[in-house]
């Protein structure tokens, strides 16, 4: 099965092209049908490549049998196979969730879920820069599309801000490639690495310009401080199963600053070794104070639940600066927890809002909610998960992230700032919660009770918090070997052979 | 050649990072088409500019790299799809927001200007 690296870009692409046909475009239960079907062939080919590479072997995939360096090179390693999952298993719970008649707000809801799948799993498993800016775009195109629907005055103007910011972003993408090209002359990641080993003195300063555009774009996806403006009104304005799956994109950012500062720009990297590490840090942890501010300062659930997005955005960029295997570790169990709760309390907030008629999930007192005990019940376990409270899996991947930071200094500034972002958070989310539930004014409107099948997703998303800390052990070992492998870099040359 | 080509690449992005910041949607538009344009440039200046030299092989003895080429042409494709995007986007925010400024303000800016 050496084709079955590809399978997680091309049962997406398929399935995202097999549902424009017109046969399709007719029923809406067929439309639901082939994607959700898409979306069981995803999982079971994510879940083999994560058993495929859990044996410890990095698999690439040579497109179109090209030799490694001149041609495109997929790699699946085990850090490529976590991200892959959890993005697919985050959009089946999307995908259940808009089953409640989301997806029939807009056109093309379905098919563009599979083409920013597509991109998603495209930038996750690609090993070639160039390759990396192809599935960028496609991602975006397809984000703009579901950012966009379901229409409406709020939609458009944050979608404007986040395309034309994310062109700006394209732009400077292309500019850096081309300043790496023109002084690496190869696109190959493995390649690039070798030959900035061994890179004439006269070439250092370009190739750290270009270093630093590549920071810039990375740190515009993953919302780094003076770049993240886009993103609170983006996702708080998209619509709730748009927003959840919104919340692996950030991570995508963080994913392409730790596989290609990692490798490109890791310990063997002569004189650029560890660059951007000390932008990265004290930006990292600017990015976690403004978003607790901005947490406490939301007025209403959505936008609150936005920059918790944020503040873990800036969690995982200021750890992934600590540069050492531990940290990147402590990454990517904290990138799998985050992902998940912060997804489950955006669809929670689109149900809280549904029954609270005008008020909708503005925190002010308004009508009781009709069903208060089940959304009440998952909004505390959301709550503790995101706050980091011991039974649930925040508390363990913050534990892991402060273990991450190991030298005295590093140690006062990530405590420091972690903890009292989590007590803004925590006073927040208390705040919220005893708004939404209990200061209720006037009678219940008889709202359109939450469909089960969108409890079904909210439950699915909350259920990993648990089962992280249930499996902690096997899912925490994964991520050690997932790191190491980051670090370790095969012979590209060798990969290919004629 | 190499001068024609650095000053052509930097009035290009000048030029569009102006219009950029006019913060209106049509002149953003045009302004991120130049830039594209100055960033395409750019690409296909980084294979190194020779004249006279094949980009397929056997043609001529020397030949020119053909991968920015490729690279170049993609980024084209990508370009045109995006502004297409964007054009129709600005559109439908014009309607929905009732002005052409990225930020929605309503009335015009001196009317704006004015306020403060």
């Amino acid at each position: 099965m050496q084709h079955a690296v590809i399978f997680p870009i091309l049962v997406p692409l398929i399935t995202g092209a097999l549902l424009l046909l017109p046969p399709l475009q007719a029923s809406v239960n067929k439309r639901r049908a082939l994607g959700g079907l898409g979306l069981l062939l995803l999982l079971l080919s994510a879940c083999y490549g994560l058993w495929q590479s859990a044996g410890g072997v990095q698999n690439f995939y040579l497109l179109g049998n090209w030799p490694a360096p001149f041609g495109i090179v997929l790699l699946q390693d085990k850090v490529s196979a976590i991200f892959v999952l959890l993005s697919t298993v985050l959009a089946c719970c999307c995908w259940l969730y808009s089953l409640a008649g989301e997806d029939e707000r807009g056109a093309y809801f379905q098919p563009l879920l599979q083409f920013l799948l597509m991109g998603i799993h495209g930038a996750f498993l690609t090993a070639d820069l160039f390759n990396l800016f192809v599935f960028f775009e496609v991602l975006l195109i397809s984000s703009y599309g579901l950012l966009l629907h379901g229409g409406g005055k709020g939609r458009t103007k944050a979608a404007l801000h986040y395309v034309l910011l994310n062109l700006l972003g394209s732009a400077l993408f292309l500019l850096a490639l081309a300043l790496l090209y023109a002084m690496l002359g190869s696109l190959n990641m493995q390649d690039m690495a070798l030959r900035i080993s061994s890179l004439a003195p006269q070439q250092v300063l370009i190739v750290k310009a270009a270093a630093g555009l590549l920071l810039l774009v990375f740190g515009l996806k993953a919302a780094l401080l003076p770049l993240h403006f886009w993103l609170p009104a983006a996702y708080a304005n998209a619509s709730a199963s748009v927003a959840a799956m919104f919340a692996v994109m950030t991570k995508v950012g963080v994913y392409c600053v730790m596989r290609v500062f990692g490798s490109l720009f890791g310990d063997n990297a002569a004189e650029l070794a560890g660059f951007g590490r000390d932008l990265l840090w004290i930006a990292g942890l600017a990015t976690m104070l403004l978003a607790a501010v901005g947490v406490v300062a939301a007025q209403h659930l959505k936008l609150l639940v936005a920059y918790l997005v944020l503040l873990s955005a800036g969690s995982l960029l200021a750890t992934l600066a600590l540069g050492h295997t531990g940290a990147v570790a402590a990454v990517l169990y904290y990138s799998l927890h985050s992902t998940l709760v912060a997804a489950a309390l955006f669809l929670l907030a689109d149900l809280i809002a549904a029954q609270r008629g005008t008020v909708q999930d503005r925190l002010v007192a308004g009508r009781p909610l009709q069903q208060a005990w089940p959304l009440g019940v998952l909004f505390v376990i959301a709550a503790l998960a995101v706050v980091g409270m011991p039974p649930l899996s925040g508390f363990v991947a913050k534990i892991w992230l402060m273990q991450a930071a190991t030298d005295l200094h590093s140690r006062i500034a990530l405590w420091s700032v972690l903890l009292f972002c989590s007590l803004l958070v925590l006073i927040a989310l208390t705040r919220a919660g005893s708004t939404l539930f209990w200061r209720v004014k006037a009678q219940a409107v008889t709202a359109q009770r939450a469909d089960a099948v969108q409890f079904a997703a909210v439950f699915l998303l909350l259920l990993a918090s648990p089962l992280l800390v249930l499996f902690g052990e096997p899912v925490m070992q994964f991520c050690v070997e997932a790191a190491t492998q980051l670090q370790f870099l095969p012979n590209v040359r060798a990969v290919g052979g004629p | 050649m190499e001068l024609v080509m650095a000053i052509v690449i930097g009035v290009l992005t000048s030029c569009g990072v102006l219009l950029v910041l006019r913060a209106h949607t049509f002149a953003v538009v045009l302004g991120l088409t130049m830039l594209s344009y100055a960033v395409n440039l750019f690409i296909f200046a980084s294979g190194g500019l020779t004249a006279g030299k094949g980009a397929v092989l056997g043609v001529t003895d020397i030949y020119a790299d053909p991968l920015p080429q490729a690279l170049v042409l993609t980024a084209i494709v990508i370009g045109f799809a995006m502004t297409a995007f964007l054009v129709i986007l600005a559109i439908r925010a014009r309607a929905e927001l009732g002005n052409d400024h990225v930020d929605g303000h309503s009335g015009s800016r001196q009317q704006q200007e004015s306020r403060f």
